[in-house]
């Protein structure tokens, strides 16, 4: 692990401060950012751990509002009975990460900005993964994991847990930066680099993501992970629905797709299909295959196509109360 | 001459019986201390470097800035300039250093430039391998004509993969010197024979090399040998005067320290109209990384089947060469063979069960696979609940079921054991063995508690240093024949002389004795008898030192098992993805001396075999010829959540006891892939041709059927 500095700010304001420096790196939980260094995939001239912020950790339920600080652990916000009684889907998309230690140290701001898992990446080959010659990496390889809505050479997956949902949810995203405070969508966090050390999020150098906020009354939601391994193991497929809508008919529908392309996957096309209608096995049908419509599957990732069908589906299913 | 046997059935107070392991505390508690857990003070830690292209020649290597670096003792080069590699992950320099962060950073500090030359990594389309070379092809009996004549045929294509060990214990050790007297704490499967190997490569006599092994984290058939990097640690430690832990990093672990070989074949199979077996013909090909591989023992099992063909292209690939992986060669073979049964007994309309007893003549274990499938046919309702392929669905997930039946010899290997009565009646066992998680420390106390009638806990045992008496290496399931064998001969011998002792103060012949519950006494006159402790007190001053050796005089090991698995699974056929629900293990491994380790050995042979069967593989990768799961996130273990419900049936009883103790750590690992893929033929209604059964291979295969609906 090559030296890098340590800083432990007391105030948000400090870690700003200290981000905005080039080099400089928020450290949340620490389950994948050291391993990263370690293995030399990263380097930091330093580390800004988030951990004695205070302000940055706690869950509010403020009416119809669910407040989450970003240094909130993924087992804290699990085991706070209001906010999964409020949207239930965060339980599932929490118990995905199937393993006790990541979600005691993981935290939900660390989850919604973890980088990315692609083997390419991780093995040095960096995000995009070109060859020498400029070809892809991925595409001429191995890419069974990879994004079947890849974004130019942009072809990682995002692996967030909780982004699909907050996404679905129309969720907000609150930063602090050297500028104050600004929300955004969270969908807005993302981005699909398209040049080598390009980032895959949209925080500039100083912006601290601090919290979520999600509106969580008059919406049924749900998310639908397909996992190969009930142990710890990546999606190789996910999909979060959110429907609005009182009385048979839902007024309105996002189906957002995780570990399909390089940002969450706002699948519009679906949503569309749904809007005023009546869930049936048809129209769930037609949202799924509308949920691909676009996709541009690989070598080796064409399977990740139905995968997403299916989860849209179930994810459906789950939000509507019914077997599909 | 002396008889050597094992107790009577009525005569044995611990053979047979579960005893838990003798150091399942220690281990459970961390006490226990493995080789990477040895820190001797003045420690160094090593790191090695490893060339990232798949093929490539060093044109020059610059060592200086690792040098330069505070903290680094020794850079030591492997491979220089001029040198050829022929895979990503093999070692080129290593780095002693006072932490292991600054040991891995002098390794990136070294700068190496390479010539990349071209690489092959993907075997499984042969075609397209440069290097593929005919290894072996014969016939028996008239193929041709027996097709031509045959009521049904079929032909599959099949493979699995190479993949790897995955030891949760890397490879590695830790090398002290004392003058030129080397000590190493190595994670090895042969204790007694690693000292030749070091002493030779490092120049010293064989004499001065100390092994210890008192734990050791894993092997499955990849640590026998020091190894580049044991041979490495020991010059570090040299060069360095000072003690040098060297264990491999968990990407190297999976890319060089141990692969089991693929294996792919195009079969041929054909059955009469009595669905008896009549002709083979088999084109396999596989790779063990650059040294191919050998012809895979095919048909597996029904190896009498008449009317064979047999060819096999060995496939020699840019990626290290593969290790003995628990019963080398079974699996693979297994597989295949199996996998083409059941397609040929569903092809006939057959209960595969049905299937397998009508060629049972094929085997060499007729009449023990007839009771074992009957066992496991009973444990699983096959006859209630198995049905034809594809009929058992709820939705969008189908249940199967699927059988496979499995052999293996695991006669006991080399071994010697001193057995000592003290005059206060402690007794102790001191052996060359090591105990690689397996519970050799467990079965020799038994075996020795059981001949001096003592509890478990009043003997000792000391294994795992190659200053105890020479003991083969554990593999093979070559390890509990092997120890029982030398230990109860020196136990029953060292019996034999505290007996002469005795007799005379109980009036009696020494033959007329006999030793338990704590007492020696005349066999059918307890009352004539003495307390243990007094019955060695009549021994003398000195000890009796006795040494017992495998192989040697009277029946007490042989060789030969069976066994019949049967997997239930459930596919969802939306998305691919398979769980196993059951798995049922019959096996034979004549006398069990202990039935709950017995039962831990097939444990986890089918956890083992669940892992393969859904998840494990290596994937190289085409562009840059490295792994790209050399970790433990995309190299896919089966988690305990993942493996079912396990149940096992050992065979034991007349007809199993009587033949001594034989071998069981490979056997229950080989049938888990051909039972699991023959489940989920018969939930899906097709053959999914390619291990580990992964959701997008699943996928595939139901969509060249037109997929799900």
């Amino acid at each position: 692990m090559r030296p890098f500095g340590y800083a432990a700010p007391a105030t948000v304001d400090q870690a700003v401060g200290l981000l905005e420096a080039e080099g400089s790196e928020a450290l949340a939980g620490g389950t994948d950012l050291l391993s990263l260094l370690k293995d030399d995939v990263e380097r930091v001239d330093r580390l800004v751990a988030l951990r004695g912020v205070p302000g940055l950790s706690g869950i509010e339920l403020d009416g119809g509002t669910l407040r989450v600080g970003a240094m909130t652990t993924l087992q804290e916000l699990r085991d706070h009975d209001g906010a999964i009684a409020a949207l239930p889907a965060l339980a599932v998309a929490i118990d995905g990460v199937a393993s006790p230690q990541l979600r005691a140290m993981g935290t939900v701001g660390g989850d919604l900005l973890q980088r990315p898992r692609c083997w390419y990446y991780r093995r040095g080959f960096g995000l995009l993964a070109l060859a020498a010659d400029g070809r892809s990496m991925v595409a001429d390889g191995d890419n069974r994991y990879h994004a079947i809505f890849p974004e130019g050479e942009a072809r990682f997956v995002n692996p967030s847990s909780l982004a699909p949902l907050l996404v679905a949810l129309g969720a907000e995203a609150v930063v602090h930066g050297p500028a104050g405070e600004r929300r955004l969508p969270v969908e807005a966090l993302y981005r699909a680099p398209q040049a080598a050390g390009e980032r895959e999020n949209t925080l500039a150098p100083g912006e601290l993501l601090v919290g979520v906020e999600a509106d969580v009354e008059g919406s049924r939601s749900a998310v639908y992970e397909v996992r190969q391994r009930r142990a710890l193991d990546w999606p190789l497929m996910a999909a979060a629905v959110s429907l609005t809508g009182s009385g048979p008919r839902t007024e309105r529908a996002r189906i957002v797709l995780g570990h399909a392309a390089p940002v969450p996957h706002v699948a519009t096309a679906a949503g569309d299909v749904l809007a005023g209608q009546e869930l049936t096995p048809e129209t769930v049908a037609a949202a799924a295959d509308a949920a691909v419509e676009g996709a541009r599957p690989m070598s080796g990732n064409r399977y990740k196509v139905q995968l997403a069908r299916t989860a849209v589906r179930r994810a459906l299913g789950r939000a509507a109360g019914m077997e599909i | 001459m002396a008889d050597y046997s094992w107790p009577e059935a009525d005569r044995r107070a611990l053979i047979g019986s579960r005893p838990a392991r003798l150091d399942g505390p220690v281990k459970s508690t961390g006490f226990a201390k493995y080789p990477s857990d040895q820190n001797p003070s003045g420690l160094l830690a090593a790191k090695i470097l490893t060339c990232p292209h798949a093929h490539a020649r060093i044109v020059g290597i610059d060592t200086s800035a690792a040098e330069a670096m505070p903290g680094v003792r020794v850079v030591h080069v492997i491979q220089g300039e001029g040198a050829e590699i022929q895979w990503a992950g093999d070692e080129v320099a290593a780095v002693a250093a006072v932490t292991e962060e600054v040991a891995r950073d002098a390794v990136r500090a070294i700068r190496v430039d390479y010539e990349v030359l071209p690489h092959f990594v993907t075997e499984e389309n042969r075609d397209g391998a440069p290097d593929a070379r005919a290894a072996g092809e014969r016939a028996e009996g008239d193929p041709d004509a027996a097709f031509a004549a045959a009521h049904r045929t079929v032909e599959r294509t099949l493979g699995m993969p190479q993949m790897a060990h995955m030891c949760l214990e890397p490879h590695g050790q830790v090398c002290s010197w004392d003058g030129d007297e080397l000590e190493v704490h190595a994670s090895t499967q042969a204790v007694s024979t690693l000292a030749g190997q070091f002493a030779t490569e490092l120049g010293v006599p064989a004499s001065q090399v100390r092994i210890r092994t008192e734990y050791m984290g894993g092997g499955f058939g990849s640590k026998f040998s020091p190894d580049r990097w044991g041979i490495v640690g020991a010059e570090l430690a040299r060069k360095a005067g000072a003690p040098v832990k060297l264990f491999l990093e968990r990407d190297q672990e999976v890319t060089v320290a141990g692969s089991r070989p693929s294996a792919f074949a195009r079969i041929r199979a054909a059955a009469d109209e009595q669905g008896r077996l009549v002709a083979w013909d088999s084109d396999s090909w596989g790779s063990g990384g650059l040294p191919g591989t050998g012809q895979t023992p095919l048909p597996y099992v029904f190896s009498r089947l008449p009317n064979r063909r047999l060819r096999h292209t060995s496939v020699p690939t840019n990626l290290a060469g593969s290790r003995a992986w628990r019963a080398p060669n079974h699996p693979q073979a297994c597989f295949l063979t199996m996998a083409v049964l059941d397609d040929l007994a569903d092809e006939l309309g057959l209960d595969p069960i049905d299937f397998l007893d009508r060629n049972l003549d094929l085997t060499g274990r007729a009449d023990t696979y007839r009771e074992q499938l009957a066992i496991a046919g009973e444990m699983a309702s096959w006859k209630e609940r198995w049905q034809p392929r594809g009929r058992t669905r709820e939705g969008a997930v189908h249940r199967g079921l699927g059988v496979s039946v499995h052999t293996w010899g695991g006669r006991g290997h080399s071994s010697n054991c001193d057995v000592t009565v003290h005059p206060d009646g402690a007794v102790e066992a001191r052996i060359g063995s090591q105990d690689i998680g397996t519970g050799t420390r467990t079965i020799v106390a038994q075996v020795l508690a059981e001949t001096f009638g003592l509890e478990l806990h009043e003997v000792r045992v000391s294994l795992g240093d190659n200053v105890y008496p020479q003991s083969g290496p554990s593999g093979g399931s070559s390890t509990v024949g092997g120890v029982t064998a030398s230990t109860r001969r020196a136990a029953q011998d060292a019996l034999r002389e505290v007996l002469v002792h005795v007799a005379p103060r109980l009036g009696a012949e020494p033959e007329q004795l006999v030793a338990g519950g704590g007492r020696v006494f005349v066999d059918g006159d307890a009352s004539r008898g003495m307390s243990w402790r007094e019955a060695a007190a009549q021994i003398g001053g000195a000890p009796i030192s006795v040494q017992g050796r495998n192989p040697g005089p009277g029946r007490l090991i042989s060789s030969g098992v069976g066994g019949v698995q049967i997997a239930e699974v459930e596919v969802d056929v939306e998305t691919g993805v398979v769980r196993v629900e059951r798995m049922i293990a019959v096996q034979d491994c004549g006398l069990v001396i202990n039935r709950r380790l017995a039962e831990s050995q097939v444990y986890g042979g089918l956890i083992m075999g669940v892992g393969y069967a859904l998840y494990e593989e290596w994937i190289p990768d085409p562009v840059s010829g490295r792994l790209l799961n050399a970790d433990m996130e995309f190299y896919k273990l089966a988690g305990l959540v993942d493996v079912g419900s396990l149940e096992v049936h050992m065979m034991t009883g007349p007809g199993y006891d009587e033949r001594g103790v034989i071998g069981l750590g490979e056997p229950p690992v080989i049938s888990p892939g051909a039972a699991i893929s023959n489940a989920v033929a018969n939930a899906i209604g097709v053959r999914v041709p390619y291990l580990p059964l992964t959701p997008d291979r699943v996928l595939d295969a139901l969509a060249g059927r037109g997929g799900p609906a």
